[in-house]
C-alpha cells in the first residue's frame, strides 16, 4: 500500500542522497499513505545543501526523542518544522547548533554536517559551529545589558570589530537589518530588557546576524507576541532568506505556509512527511500530515 | 493547682467541640449541605467560645493577679511603713514573698511582716478560688451560648477562620515585639552610659581600658571608654575574614554551578553547607590551638613578630566559617540567572568562561553583593572565634600579626564575672551592643534592598 514511487524511506539508504522522485506529478490525485508508515514521505533532497542531516537520532537519557531523521536544508530559503507539540521539532532544530550540549543525559548519533563538515566531528569546536549557526529562541532573551552592549556582545566575543567606530557600525547595520533601528537609535544606551515582546524579538535577530552567522535557527520565534509583532518578524525572515539559510519551528500551520518555502511535518519523533510548502498544505501525501494540516489532529 | 485548671479547661473545650459538632448534624436533617459550614467547624465554634475567653481570663489573672494582691498588702501595712521610699516598700514586698513562699524562717522575721505575709497567702488563695469559679463559669456559659446559636445559617466558617486569623497576627507581632523590646533595652541601657561618658568619647576615643575603680583608690583604673580600637579591631578580622570568604565562596560556587558534573555537585555542595552547621566554639579552638599556632611558628621562621593571639588566625577560621554562607547565597543568585540568558550566549558561540564573565556574574552582581554584605554582618557579629582566637587587648593597629580585639569579645568580657551593674564598666556593653546592632541592621537592610531589586529583575 505504502511503495509508491514518492516513498523514502531514508534510513534505509544510509544517507546516500538517492530520489526517488514520481514520475506523475504529486498534485495529480491523493496518494495518501496510512498511519502506520513512519517512513519519511517526499524528497528529503535540495540542490545545493547548506545542511545535511543523515540519520539523526536523538536520546534523553532512555527516551527515543529523534528516530532516524534525514533532512537537507537549503541555502538562501527558509524550511519550517511543523508537528503537534512533544514531536521532536524544538530537539531537532537544537541538534543543528549543538545546543542539545548544554543538556545533561542527552545524546546525538548520525550525522549532520554543514558545508560538507560534520557537525559533531570531535576536531570542531562547537563555539565556532555557533557563531555559523546564530539562534533565535521562543521567548526573547535579551541580556540585561543595554541594547547597544546586546548586539556588541557577540562581535566582542570573535573579535568582529578592530575599534569602537566600527563596532558601532556593526550594531548599526545589524539593528537595520532587524527592522529595529528607527526605533531605538535615539536610545541605544537603554535596557533591552525594557523593550516591547516584539522589539526584544527583533533585538534578539539583530544580536544573531552580528555574528554573521551562516543559518539561523528560531525556535517559534513568535510564539509570545502579539499578531503585529508576529508579522513584523514575518516579514523580516523574508528580507534574511536572502542572506541566510532559516530554519523555523512553529505551531502555526499558517506562519509556516507565509514564510516558508519548504516544510517538514513531524509526529512523535519521526519525519514524515518533507517537501515544498505548497504541496504540503495543498496536497500531503501522508495521511498524518493531512490530519494534522485540516486541524483533526494536533 | 493552675495547671488543672488549664487542663479543665482543654477538657472543656473537647467536649464542646464534640457537642457542637453532633447538634449542627442534629440540625442538618442528614444532608450536610444544608448546613452553612461543615460539621467540625460548628465544633471549633463551640470550643473557642468555650476555652478562648475563659482563657484570656485566665492570662488577665496571670499577669495583674500578684500585682493587685500585693497592692492590697502593701495597702494594709501600718503607715509607718506605708510613707517608706518606694525603693523600700519594694525590699518589704520582696520579702513578705518571701515569707510566703517559706524561703526564710519565720521565726526571724517580725509580727508586722508575718502578718502581711499571712494577708498575703489568705488573698491569694481568695484570688485562686475566684479565679477557679469564674473560668469554669465563663468556660461553660459561653460553651452553652456557642451551642444554643448553632443553627444552620450560623456562618462557623467564618468564624472559626477569622479567630485563626487574629490568632496567627498575634503570634507574629509577639516576635516583632520582642525585637522592639531588645533594642529597646539595649538603646535605654545606653543612654544611661552615655549620661555618664560622652557619646563623642565613646565613638570617637582611642583608648579603650574599661577598668572602673571600686575604690577611690584603686590603680590603674583610669576607665577610658573609646570604642574606636574595638571597631577597628573588628574590622581588621572581618576584613581578613572577607578575603578568605569571598574568593573562594564565590568561585567555588561558580565551578559548582556551572562546570561541575551534576553528581559532583550533589555531593559537593552538602558537603560545604555542613561547614555551616559546624559549631563556632568548634572553631574556635581550631583557631586557638592550630590555626595560631601555626601563623606564630610560620611568622618566627619568617623572622616576623607575631603575636600568638593574632587578628589573622581569628580571621582566617572566621572567613572559612563564612565560606558556606557566601557560597551558597552566590550559588542561589547564579542559579536564579535564567537558563534563557546562558542559551542565549551559547547561541552566538561563546564559551562558557565568557558566558560566566560577561552575561551570569553580571547579571548576579547585585545578589552576590547582597549576599556577601549579609556574610559580613555576620562576621562583624560573630563572637565565640574572637573570645577564644583574637586576644583581649585593645590595640589600635591595622596589623594584622598584632592582637587585637573586637566589640563582642568586649561585650562578653563586660558582662560576665562578678559585675556592679550600674556601673559604666557594665554599661558600656549594652553601648557597644547597640553600635554592633546598628551597623549589622544597616548592612543587612542595605543587602536585602540589593537582593530584592535584583530579583525584579528577572520578574
Amino acid at each position: 500500500m505504502n511503495t509508491t514511487a514518492t516513498t523514502i524511506n531514508s534510513a534505509t539508504h544510509q544517507g546516500t542522497l538517492i530520489v526517488a522522485q514520481a514520475e506523475a506529478p504529486l498534485k495529480t490525485g491523493p496518494r495518501v499513505i496510512d498511519y502506520n508508515d513512519r517512513r519519511t514521505v517526499g524528497d528529503i533532497t535540495v540542490p545545493d545543501p547548506k545542511m545535511v542531516c543523515r540519520d539523526v537520532n536523538v536520546y534523553y537519557g532512555e527516551n527515543h526523542a529523534i528516530k532516524t531523521v534525514s533532512i537537507d536544508i537549503g541555502n538562501r530559503q527558509v524550511t519550517s518544522l511543523i508537528g503537534p507539540s512533544g514531536c521532536g521539532k524544538s530537539t531537532f532544530l537544537r541538534c543543528l547548533n549543538r545546543m542539545n550540549d548544554t543538556i545533561p543525559g542527552c545524546r546525538v548519533t548520525g550525522e549532520i554536517t554543514i558545508d560538507k563538515e560534520n557537525i559533531y566531528d570531535k576536531n570542531l569546536d562547537v563555539v565556532q559551529l555557533r557563531a555559523r549557526v546564530g539562534m533565535v529562541f521562543q521567548k526573547p532573551n535579551p541580556f540585561p545589558k543595554s541594547i547597544f552592549e546586546n548586539i556588541a556582545y557577540g562581535p566582542h566575543i570573535h573579535g568582529l570589530a578592530a575599534n569602537k567606530r566600527e563596532l558601532g557600525e556593526l550594531v548599526e547595520t545589524c539593528l537595520i537589518k532587524a527592522g529595529l533601528w528607527e526605533e531605538v537609535k535615539d536610545r541605544l544606551e537603554e535596557a533591552g530588557t525594557g523593550l516591547s515582546g516584539g522589539q526584544q524579538q527583533r533585538l534578539c535577530i539583530a544580536r544573531a546576524i552580528s555574528v554573521n552567522p551562516e543559518v539561523i535557527l528560531m525556535d517559534e520565534p513568535c510564539s509570545a507576541l502579539d499578531p503585529i509583532a508576529t508579522a513584523r518578524i514575518e516579514e523580516l525572515m523574508d528580507e534574511l532568506r536572502e542572506n541566510y539559510a532559516i530554519v523555523i519551528v512553529t505551531h502555526s500551520m499558517q506562519q509556516a505556509a507565509r514564510v516558508s518555502q519548504r516544510t517538514a511535518y513531524f509526529h512523535l519523533g519521526d519525519l514524515i512527511e518533507v517537501g515544498d510548502t505548497e504541496q504540503i498544505f495543498t496536497n500531503p501525501q501522508h495521511r498524518l500530515t493531512e490530519d494534522y494540516i485540516t486541524g483533526r489532529f494536533g | 493547682m493552675l495547671p488543672y485548671l488549664v487542663l479543665t479547661l482543654l477538657l472543656l473545650s473537647t467536649i464542646g467541640y464534640y457537642l457542637g459538632r453532633r447538634r449542627s448534624l442534629a440540625m442538618a436533617d442528614g444532608h450536610i449541605r444544608n448546613l452553612h459550614s461543615l460539621p467540625s467547624y460548628y465544633g471549633f465554634y463551640t470550643a473557642l467560645w468555650c476555652g478562648l475567653p475563659a482563657l484570656l481570663l485566665f492570662i488577665l489573672w496571670m499577669a495583674l493577679g500578684s500585682i493587685l494582691i500585693t497592692y492590697l498588702v502593701v495597702a494594709d501595712l501600718p503607715p509607718e511603713m506605708r510613707s517608706l521610699p518606694p525603693e523600700r516598700i519594694d525590699l518589704l514586698v520582696s520579702n513578705i514573698k518571701n515569707l510566703v513562699q517559706g524561703n526564710i524562717v519565720s521565726d526571724t522575721a517580725d509580727p508586722v511582716m508575718r502578718a502581711a505575709a499571712d494577708q498575703y497567702r489568705r488573698l491569694q488563695a481568695i484570688g485562686n478560688g475566684a479565679l477557679w469559679l469564674l473560668v469554669l463559669a465563663l468556660a461553660i456559659g459561653g460553651g452553652a451560648y456557642a451551642y444554643r446559636t448553632i443553627a444552620p445559617r450560623l456562618r462557623a466558617r467564618n468564624l472559626v477562620e477569622r479567630v485563626i486569623m487574629v490568632f496567627l497576627m498575634v503570634s507574629s507581632t509577639i516576635a516583632i515585639l520582642t525585637t522592639i523590646g531588645i533594642v529597646l533595652s539595649v538603646l535605654f541601657e545606653s543612654i544611661r552610659f552615655f549620661h555618664a561618658i560622652p557619646i563623642t568619647h565613646f565613638l570617637f576615643g582611642l583608648q579603650w581600658s574599661p577598668q572602673t575603680a571600686m575604690r577611690v583608690d584603686q590603680v590603674g583604673a583610669s576607665g577610658a571608654f573609646g570604642a574606636v580600637p574595638l571597631f577597628t579591631g573588628t574590622l581588621l578580622i572581618s576584613f581578613i575574614a572577607m578575603v578568605v570568604a569571598v574568593p573562594i565562596g564565590l568561585l567555588s560556587a561558580l565551578y559548582l554551578s556551572e562546570y561541575a558534573h551534576h553528581s559532583f555537585r550533589s555531593v559537593a555542595k552538602p558537603i560545604l553547607e555542613v561547614l555551616a552547621g559546624i559549631p563556632t566554639v568548634v572553631y574556635g579552638f581550631f583557631a586557638v590551638l592550630t590555626v595560631a599556632p601555626l601563623i606564630r611558628d610560620t611568622g618566627q621562621w619568617l623572622g616576623l613578630d607575631v603575636a600568638s593571639e593574632s587578628a589573622l588566625a581569628a580571621g582566617l577560621v572566621m572567613g572559612i566559617m563564612i565560606i558556606p554562607f557566601v557560597s551558597s547565597l552566590s550559588d542561589d543568585v547564579i542559579n536564579a540567572v535564567p537558563q534563557a540568558m546562558r542559551d542565549g550566549s551559547y547561541a552566538l558561540g561563546a564559551t562558557r568562561s565568557e558566558t560566566i564573565k560577561l552575561v551570569i556574574l553580571p547579571a548576579a552582581l547585585p545578589g552576590i553583593v547582597g549576599g556577601i554584605l549579609l556574610a559580613f554582618s555576620r562576621a562583624i557579629g560573630e563572637t565565640m572565634i574572637v573570645v577564644m582566637a583574637a586576644g583581649l587587648s585593645a590595640n589600635l593597629t591595622a596589623n594584622p600579626l598584632k592582637a587585637v580585639t573586637t566589640i563582642t569579645v568586649q561585650i562578653v568580657t563586660l558582662l560576665t564575672g562578678d559585675q556592679e551593674f550600674d556601673s559604666p564598666k557594665t554599661l558600656a556593653a549594652f553601648a557597644l551592643g547597640l553600635v554592633l546592632f546598628v551597623v549589622t541592621l544597616t548592612l543587612n537592610i542595605i543587602a536585602l534592598h540589593v537582593v530584592r531589586k535584583y530579583r525584579e529583575q528577572y520578574e
